[in-house]
């Protein structure tokens, strides 16, 4: 910032109104008074009448009459100080400051940009220290007080400003002339001259030409790549799905439920990478190269909520991939013969597509996970301050012009000012010890209680597991019929989804009693204990998956079974975010209105539905590599999900009465997907993929120690094929087996992370420092403006 | 191509006061009346306020050369603050080159349709005059304005019509 701060004055608001509007004609009067004043200040300084001018100006204003009728006392805005009486001439001066007329006085715009471009050619943001006078004010110590603009005329200005974009290069000459705020007709003139001085007048009528061939076409060539981008970004934005329902949800229920259904699209984006990864590389070549498999028995509509039978031998799960080379030549020829020396046809090795996708999607999702809340915590840290002003001039798209949706955007963003005013307004106000302690004592019980109700769900759970292994084992001892076998399966996802949907309701009243300060609060805490609950549940999960010692130690093929399990889940919970919809909203709502006979209806909670979608999408993490398909189903069901919600709200819900901050609350969402949700689903991974044992008769990992081997297999055999790329097999085994070097890598990442919060806060002390120092301007200049006025009394007294 | 795409879009407004030559530079002024009817600026709640920074006189009625001057400031290509410079203006409504408090209540009720109450509208006035005033008279100067501007990143975006 080469710019000196522009300073601003608690000056009377009518100071235009002395009848002397400053024209481009009188610049030249209004100049030399000023020049005057400084000389008769200088003049009065080496008479040594200073002291004597201090004593003057110490007696009451009263005294002082101006005889100006129009240099009245104005009332300040919410100043109450004494408002000094301003003489004509130090307001026709202040009329004519730069600060003031840069919207009005040509000369002024002029000047200004003049004095821009000759700091920008000199390149210096500040002369060296030695070289200043050291009576000069800290901020003019930058200016040429030679050349002061302020005695020059506006022709004089302008052959100054054009001498000046001579000296640039053509490119950057149009550019300073682009970023001017003049007017078409003075820009004209301004690049006629320059134009002129250079060669034969150009007879060109556009308005961005610059002036030689050569640069004319990179010119032409930037700004039609420019063009380019902004129409793709415009038609990616137009291409957004939902655009218009979004913008509709936001202007009628505000920015908090509005992140619900953008942290939906999130999803369904992650979603669609993850499957479009897995159906590229292992899914469509499985379908083109189909193993040999039983015939699957016939399809009921019991499978689409069960996942089993039809869909057991399918692409949906883990045990219908093949192991094997697809489309090798060499496997088709006889045992023991020699492999043909031709080119195969693009062999494709399955399991380690299978093991390379899964692994990629996850760290694609990863990325672009670590990359959202980060940028969601720079939004939302940065933006707290200075949030009302951006929205008040900021927001307004200009773009918008139907009628509807300019009604849609002004309720948009008196929803918003609304928010953040209630927003501002609560704040707590200090307690007595004694309700602090009662506080306390209500916030601990509370939280034993969720606690409590936590483990026993956890308890619950387990022994219900037990329980229908128990009758499962029972069934095939009995041999019963198929209906019963797979409606057995049905039982655990139901009790779970149903924990799931009745506790945090639990919760919510749990938090309501106990009476937080702040609605964000008592959010957080139901959020929490939800979180608890879903997170102790999944691991409990989990572990039965893994340990394989309730669920799935009758099958042969374990992750088929498990697969099937999180497809059981998924969908039971699917069932029971629309149950909870309709009875949570629509019945509600009819309650509402029909027995209670009350005009309030059902407020949507965002918190709970967003760790619905959470737990969900970590399902389905879980499960990816146990049924690769599983990313599509949850992208249907995302799908259902945004349509069945935004109809519902629509229809049954209310907006907001205590609205709060929604960019917080959607960081601590992504924040949750990222940390708990997907590392959670992370770590699960990595441990069947590095020490759980495959099935040894299905999938495409079959006969392995390990799912990580094959890796470690292709890794040998790259090694034995081609000596030369030992190097390869060296990197993977020092940089991905060796455990020192993830320790080195995560000391390092800390360090940085550090150095950079370090910077930060250096910065923001350097921006308070600057903000303090401008308003120290402002005073001196104010101090500054009423001693003129004094001398100048004082000189009109005299003579 | 695009000078002339708007001449045409100036000339549609009122064929029979705009003529086709421009080469001896007649002085046609279009009526605020005109440029406010047209659908770009039909509904938009400062189209006033628009008109009457880039006409010449500051009524609202533009020649030809305010016309172009308005669409290009508006257009995707101006620079940041150059836009920042006339939205300081547009916001501006009484012209003294400093966003006061009157000017910021107008500029709520025009964005708000007059939905906030007076308390509710003053309150808003103030923290953003708290916020945004780095100099501490008040009011907004240009300086703070654009210093606001810098902390926005759909400024750009938001500040453009297409036409």
């Amino acid at each position: 910032m080469s710019q000196p701060p522009s300073i601003t004055l608690h000056v009377p608001e009518g100071s235009e109104s002395d009848g002397q509007e400053p024209s481009p004609d009188n610049e030249r009067a209004l100049h030399t008074s000023f020049h005057q004043l400084i000389l008769e200040q200088s003049s009065l300084i080496e008479a040594g009448l200073e002291l004597e001018l201090q004593e003057r100006s110490r007696e009451s204003p009263a005294r002082l009459a101006t005889p100006d009728p129009c240099a009245m006392a104005w009332p300040e805005p919410g100043q109450g100080e004494d408002h000094p009486r301003y003489s004509p001439a130090s307001l026709q001066i202040l009329a004519s400051m730069p600060s003031r007329t840069i919207g009005k006085n040509l000369g002024a715009i002029i000047s200004q940009y003049c004095n821009r471009t000759a700091r920008l050619r000199r390149r210096s943001s500040r002369p060296p220290l030695q070289q200043l006078c050291r009576t000069a004010r800290p901020s003019l110590r930058q200016y040429d007080l030679e050349t002061d603009p302020a005695t020059a005329t506006l022709e004089e200005k302008r052959s100054q400003l054009v001498k000046e974009l001579l000296s640039f290069p053509p490119s950057q000459r149009s550019h300073m002339l682009l970023t001017m705020p003049l007017n078409l007709a003075e820009k004209r003139n301004l690049r006629r001259q320059v134009s002129g001085h250079r060669g034969p007048l150009r007879q060109h009528a556009h308005h961005w030409a610059p002036f030689s061939p050569c640069g004319w076409s990179k010119f032409c060539v930037i700004l039609g790549c420019r063009g380019l981008w902004y129409r793709l970004l415009f038609l990616l934005r137009a291409a957004q799905p939902w655009h218009y329902a979004l913008k509709q949800i936001g202007g009628r229920f505000g920015s908090s439920v509005l992140s619900y259904f953008l942290f939906l699209k999130t999803l369904l984006m992650l979603n669609f990478l993850s499957f479009f990864i897995l159906l590229v590389f292992v899914v469509v070549l499985q379908a083109v190269y189909p193993p040999a498999s039983v015939s699957p028995p016939p399809f009921t509509g019991l499978e689409l909520l069960t996942g089993a039978g039809y869909f057991t031998h399918s692409l949906l799960y883990y045990g219908y991939y093949s192991n094997v080379t697809l489309n090798d030549p060499c496997s088709s020829s006889p045992k023991g013969s020699v492999c043909p020396l031709a080119a195969p046809p693009l062999p494709y090795n399955l399991p380690l597509a299978y093991l390379f996708s899964v692994g990629v999607s996850f760290l694609v999702t990863c990325i672009l996970l670590v990359y959202s809340v980060s940028r969601s915590f720079r939004e939302s840290v940065g933006s707290s301050a200075g949030d009302l002003a951006i929205k008040v001039f900021c927001t307004w798209d200009f773009k918008v012009i139907q009628r509807r949706s300019v009604k849609l955007q002004c309720e948009n963003i008196c929803t918003q000012l609304k928010e953040l005013l209630v927003e501002r307004r609560s704040r707590s106000r200090p307690q007595s010890r004694c309700q602090c302690l009662g506080h306390c004592v209500v916030m601990l019980l509370a939280w034993l209680l969720a606690l409590g109700s936590v483990s026993g769900c956890v308890l619950a759970v387990h022994y219900i597991w037990e329980h229908v292994h128990m009758v499962q084992q029972e069934q095939q001892v009995q041999n019963s019929g198929r209906w019963q076998q797979e409606a057995i399966l049905l039982v655990l996802p139901l009790v779970v989804s149903l924990l799931n949907a009745l506790m945090p309701h639990l919760f919510n009243l749990l938090a309501m009693w106990e009476k937080q300060d702040s609605p964000v609060t008592q959010v957080y805490m139901a959020t929490i204990r939800n979180l608890i609950l879903k997170t102790m549940v999944l691991m409990l999960l989990c572990y039965q998956w893994l340990s394989r010692s309730v669920v799935c130690s009758t099958e042969e093929c374990w992750e088929t079974c498990v697969g099937q399990d999180l497809y059981r889940f998924m969908v039971m919970d699917f069932i029971f975010t629309l149950l909870d919809t309709l009875f949570g909203e629509l019945i509600w709502r009819l309650i509402l209105e029909k027995r209670l006979k009350t005009k309030r209806r059902p407020e949507f909670d965002v918190a709970r539905n967003v760790l619905e979608l959470i737990y969900g999408q970590t399902l389905t993490w879980l499960g990816i590599l146990f049924a690769p398909l599983l990313p599509a189903v949850q992208m249907l069901k995302l799908l259902l999900l945004f349509y069945i919600k935004k109809t519902s709200l629509m229809r049954n819900c209310q907006s907001p009465s205590k609205p709060w901050q929604a960019s917080r609350m959607s960081t601590m969402f992504i924040t949750l997907l990222c940390f708990p949700s997907f590392l959670g689903a992370a770590a699960f991974l990595s441990y069947t993929i590095w020490s759980v044992r495959p099935s040894e008769t299905c999938g495409p990992f079959r006969g392995l120690e390990t799912i990580y081997e094959s890796g470690k297999r292709w890794v040998l055999v790259l090694e034995k094929s081609n000596p030369n790329i030992t190097w390869f097999a060296w990197v993977y085994q020092h940089l991905l087996e060796d455990t020192s070097l993830l320790f080195c890598m995560s000391v390092i990442l800390i360090a940085v992370i550090y150095f950079n919060v370090q910077v930060v806060r250096g910065r923001q002390r350097v921006i308070c420092l600057l903000q303090e120092q401008i308003v120290n301007e402002g005073e001196d200049k104010a101090f500054l403006i009423q001693k003129l006025n004094s001398v100048w009394k004082q000189r009109r007294r005299r003579f | 191509k695009e000078i002339l795409r708007l001449f045409y879009r100036y000339r549609d407004l009122a064929p029979q006061l705009v003529p086709l030559d421009y080469s001896d530079k007649p002085a046609v002024t279009l009526p605020y009346e005109l440029i406010g009817s047209m659908p770009e600026l039909k509904d938009n709640p400062f189209r006033q306020r628009i008109a009457e920074v880039f006409s010449e006189h500051g009524d609202g009625n533009m020649t030809l050369d305010d016309f172009l001057d308005m669409f290009s400031v508006l257009s995707e290509m101006a620079p940041r603050d150059l836009k920042a410079y006339y939205a300081f203006k547009i916001y501006d409504f009484n012209n003294d080159d400093y966003i006061c408090k009157s000017d910021l209540e107008k500029t709520v009720n025009k964005l708000t349709r007059n939905e906030l109450t007076p308390e509710e509208v003053s309150l808003v006035c103030e923290k953003v005059i708290y916020e945004a005033d780095v100099d501490n008279d008040g009011k907004l100067s240009l300086a703070d304005f654009q210093h606001m501007i810098v902390r926005a990143p759909d400024f750009l975006s938001t500040f453009h019509i297409r036409i």
